[in-house]
């Protein structure tokens, strides 16, 4: 910790009077609108930022749902055309004993398209009320979700390679399906989603309970 | 602390995380300075790291070009081969409603990393050689960092490994040179941005400007 504030109880900029800048971290003087240095828009607080968070949010989710029933993998074979749902394919990965890579699919389809429904949701309305999950830990929730949301693409990666490679003639030929559509479209508005909201907020909250707890 | 508005506003950073501000005390190479509050890093200076940045990009763009053009992966069955490029993987989806999603596809795991690195390359080399910043410095870098979530190789290189435990039972795989030239490019496209001081990249910009 090489630039530690003078004093424990540490000030935001919004009380100091001045606003950053979120792009550069140029510190100017509040009520700046643009930052001179990179040019980007600066907003202390984004008023709008809760609403756009809940709008992505609901497109995300909206889109996640047809990504799980259509089919994301359709392999035709000799005998047989097969069509598989995402969770389709993983059970059928793990009928054919690869217990782990299942396990990834799993874990980056649904696993974290869930949890991140639900942290974003959790942050965004824990900004609005008191909560008894400590500031820290909610950064920390933030930092995640936005690090590991990518992570999700790596099913419509899959699905790429195989339906480029498995072109076997009249052998065998695998085939994307509608699902992998909506799947990007969710990864992709979740990850907006995530971006949309400002990280600041969660603090606010904690300077405003100090202040009113030592008056 | 009423006494800190009149601290001069360079004098100060500020978490852009959670927005605690601080007086400036400039770390030396090698040390992180952190935001006390939430932790994130500030500042992360190394020596030399713009020369390293500039090599480690010449070396990405060489090997995101030569892994884009030559064979990938490669399977045999029953007699029948077939070989993909990374290209050709990315435009998997090339059938109807699905095209808007091989050109995603495309620039996840194609484009934006080589855009990525060749507006790193823009915005440092001027900066390294101790000469005014390269017209348009400041929009690149921001475009560079707005881009830094979409930039999607090393999840594209552990999908090539999900995808080649699902096709083996179906068929052979054997590894093109590309396959390896990606391996090398996910470590290199990491270490860059791990190198990489935002904090010092604006300050460099922002001094020669004014000055």
């Amino acid at each position: 910790m090489e630039i530690a504030g003078q004093n424990p109880d540490i000030i935001s900029a919004r009380e100091l009077g001045v606003v950053a800048c979120t792009r550069c971290t140029q510190v100017w003087p509040a009520g700046t609108s643009d930052c001179a240095r990179c040019g980007s828009k600066i907003v202390a607080r984004d008023a709008l930022s809760l609403q756009r968070v809940w709008a992505l949010w609901l497109i995300g989710l909206m889109c996640y749902v047809p990504a799980n029933v259509y089919p994301m993998l359709q392999t035709r074979t000799l005998l047989s055309v097969q069509e598989d749902t995402i969770v389709g394919g993983a059970v059928e990965l793990i009928h054919h004993g690869s217990i782990g890579v299942a396990l990834i699919i799993l874990i980056a389809s649904v696993v974290i398209p869930l949890g991140k429904f639900i942290a974003i949701a959790f942050l965004a309305i824990s900004v609005k009320r008191p909560s008894t999950v400590s500031k820290q830990h909610r950064q920390i929730l933030y930092e995640v979700v936005e690090y590991i949301g990518r992570w999700s693409m790596i099913d419509i990666f899959v699905v790429a390679i195989m339906s480029s490679l498995v072109q076997l003639n009249a052998l065998a030929a695998v085939n994307p399906g509608r699902a992998s559509l909506f799947f990007a479209l969710s990864v992709i508005f979740t990850m907006l989603s995530a971006q949309a909201f400002d990280s600041r907020m969660i603090w606010d909250l904690q300077t405003r309970r100090q202040r009113s707890d030592t008056q | 602390m009423p006494d800190a508005s009149p601290i001069p506003l360079d004098q100060l950073i500020v978490c852009t995380h959670c927005d605690a501000a601080y007086t400036l005390k400039r770390p030396s190479a090698g040390e992180r300075a952190r935001c006390a509050r939430c932790g994130t890093v500030l500042i992360t200076p190394r020596r030399k790291a713009g020369l390293q940045i500039i090599a480690i990009s010449v070396a990405i763009t060489i090997l995101i070009i030569a892994a884009t053009v030559f064979p990938f992966l490669s399977i045999t069955a029953a007699g029948n081969t077939n070989s993909v490029s990374i290209l050709d993987a990315a435009l998997a989806f090339s059938d109807g409603p699905l095209l808007a999603l091989a050109l995603l596809t495309a620039a996840l795991i194609i484009f934006v990393p080589l855009a990525r690195v060749l507006l790193t390359v823009y915005v440092l080399v001027p900066i390294v050689l101790d000469r005014p910043p390269a017209r348009r410095a400041t929009q690149a870098f921001r475009l560079s960092e707005a881009l830094r979530p979409w930039s999607m190789a090393e999840i594209f290189a552990l999908g090539c490994a999900v995808a080649l435990v699902k096709i083996s039972d179906l068929a052979d795989v054997a590894f093109g040179p590309a396959f390896w030239m990606f391996a090398g490019l996910v470590v290199l496209v990491v270490a860059q941005d791990n190198f990489l001081c935002r904090w010092s990249v604006w300050k460099s910009l922002d001094k020669t400007q004014t000055s």
